[in-house]
């Protein structure tokens, strides 16, 4: 039984890995053939990295990305403030609105901000691109964040806050000392999914950029649409080597945090 | 900490990109191109009513493929070590970081008929199959994508599980299918239901991996939508009543799979 649940598990695994690993193996090849290798060569790497239009569009997601999940993170952390303090039923009505971006399909909310934004083209001399762009990432960031945070509130004692006043903190004191370290984590795993959401977007981006403001993979489908070049797989090296880093990297930050927490605790005890 | 006023500009944010464009979604589905009310865009639906089923049909095989590769997986990972299963995971998380343009390009040089599945099938004198361009593909490419989806809200599910129940099902005198039918899959029912939404929502609203693996004859719901709003099709109006359509398509699935599920939301991420 062991033995089939190994052979199951290797055989899963293999379907997840074995494309990735053909695009990689083919992003060498010296000549566009997808099925015979016939030689080694960078040239692809050398061709990807001379290509001002994905180099633009590669700095454009990125600037976004950045603009977007900090953005997201402070207007989602205040809102989830806010919230918190509301009554029942509002509490109820804007939670559910916000729940639309992540609920409905992508391509729903592509349209709709699609539609927006045309209605204002049209009336404030506004152009698809870059703050467009930004406007819908924001808006399909927002929600994760308010996600994340709004549990930690559940988990606080409700009277830190007044606490901390008591003990001579002024407002402002006891939200940036007291409060905000004890949601963090949620603000945290809030700003990681949107800024990861943002890179990897491609639907709502397709609906909301302009001919001269493009993310990456954006581009990158232009480029599949157009003709077969190897540097889409060099590409995919590149991304793929960068995720896997990422994950190891944050693993590694992860395991070292709970191993210090487990020694402050064998410590205290 | 009482300050309502701090999501205010979250509450703005929130009327203006994510509850106005869902109104205008309603209203470009309910007007003619002179902004008169009419039913007559709503009613053109019906004529793709072939394409709807379509979608509904290949997602549906989708999810059930996903349902049935990931639960035994789902299963096998809860019984093995921490650190096992905490790599294991990382594994099956990390081709979802990679954009999935990328991932179904890679389907698409390998399914092609010069692609390299068929020239290992002509290596022993079979072939070429036509593989690209089928609805074949199309599953295959949904599987590919969203089976992480399916895998992740599974094995959280059952890794709460608490083995003790496992073990008095079979003192009791369960056998092994007795166990798995009355005792673990009414268990981890929110997730099977949790992830039968994640994969179904994604895969019926898709447009690239149709186009992409797909060819032309193999259209899908999200096709037709982006055809009405930047193809050659354009025609606002009816993509706004496609988009309505599949708005409410979705929202009736989610509510049945609510009934079915449990109030626990966390399994969602």
């Amino acid at each position: 039984m062991k033995k089939i649940s190994k052979v199951y598990l290797g055989l899963v695994l293999m379907f997840l890995y074995v494309p990735i690993f053909v695009l990689i193996v083919f992003s060498f090849n010296t000549t566009k053939s997808r099925t015979v290798m016939s030689g080694f060569t960078f040239e692809w790497y050398a061709k990807l990295f001379r290509n001002e239009i994905i180099m633009s569009s590669l700095a454009n997601t990125i600037l976004i990305a950045v603009i977007a999940s900090v953005t997201a993170t402070i207007l989602g952390t205040a809102a989830a403030i806010g919230i918190n303090n509301m009554k029942k039923l509002p509490k109820a009505i804007v939670l559910n609105i916000t729940n639309f971006p992540i609920i409905n399909p992508e391509i729903v909310t592509g349209v709709s901000l699609m539609l927006l934004f045309v209605f204002f083209a049209a009336r404030m001399n506004l152009e698809f691109g870059f703050v467009t762009l930004l406007i819908a990432h924001i808006t399909f960031s927002v929600p994760y964040v308010i996600l994340n945070v709004m549990p930690k509130f559940r988990q606080m004692d409700p009277f830190l806050y007044e606490a901390a006043q008591d003990l001579g903190c002024n407002s402002r004191q006891a939200f940036f000392k007291v409060v905000l370290p004890e949601i963090m984590p949620g603000v945290v795993s809030g700003f990681l999914m949107s800024f990861t959401f943002s890179l990897d977007d491609f639907i709502i981006s397709y609906f909301t950029c302009g001919s001269d403001s493009q993310t990456l993979p954006v581009t990158i489908y232009s480029m599949t649409r157009r003709k077969v070049s190897p540097e889409i797989n060099a590409l995919s090296t590149l991304i793929f080597l960068v995720v896997v880093i990422a994950l190891v990297l944050k693993n590694f930050v992860e395991r070292r945090s709970e191993s210090r927490s487990l020694k402050t605790k064998e410590e205290s005890l | 900490m009482k300050n309502k006023l701090i999501s205010a500009p979250y509450l703005v944010w929130m009327v203006v990109f994510i509850l106005v464009p869902l109104l205008m979604v309603a209203y470009f589905a309910f007007t003619d191109k002179d902004g008169n009310f009419t039913l007559n865009y709503v009613a053109d639906v019906a004529q793709y009513s072939q394409i709807f089923v379509r979608s509904i049909w290949l997602a549906a095989i989708a999810t059930v493929i996903c349902l049935v590769i990931s639960y035994p997986l789902a299963y096998i990972l809860t019984g093995m070590s921490k650190n096992t299963q905490s790599t294991m995971l990382m594994l099956v998380m990390l081709p979802m970081w990679m954009n999935f343009l990328l991932r179904t390009y890679a389907w698409m040089t390998m399914l092609g008929n010069n692609g390299i599945i068929n020239s290992i099938f002509g290596f022993f004198g079979l072939g070429p199959y036509k593989m690209l361009n089928t609805e074949g593909a199309v599953v295959l490419g949904m599987v590919y994508n969203y089976l992480p989806y399916m895998i992740l809200p599974l094995y959280s599910v059952m890794v709460k599980i608490d083995k003790s129940v496992i073990e008095a099902a079979s003192d009791l005198g369960c056998n092994t299918w007795n166990t798995l039918f009355r005792v673990v899959l009414p268990l981890s029912l929110p997730g099977v239901m949790s992830g039968i939404t994640m994969v179904f929502v994604p895969a019926i609203s898709t447009f690239i991996i149709s186009r992409m693996l797909g060819g032309g004859g193999n259209l899908l719901i999200g096709d037709l939508i982006e055809m009405q709003f930047l193809g050659n099709a354009y025609n606002v109006n009816l993509g706004a009543a496609i988009s309505l359509v599949l708005m409410v398509i979705i929202l009736l699935i989610m509510t049945i799979m609510n009934q079915f599920g449990s109030d626990d939301e966390t399994v969602l991420m």
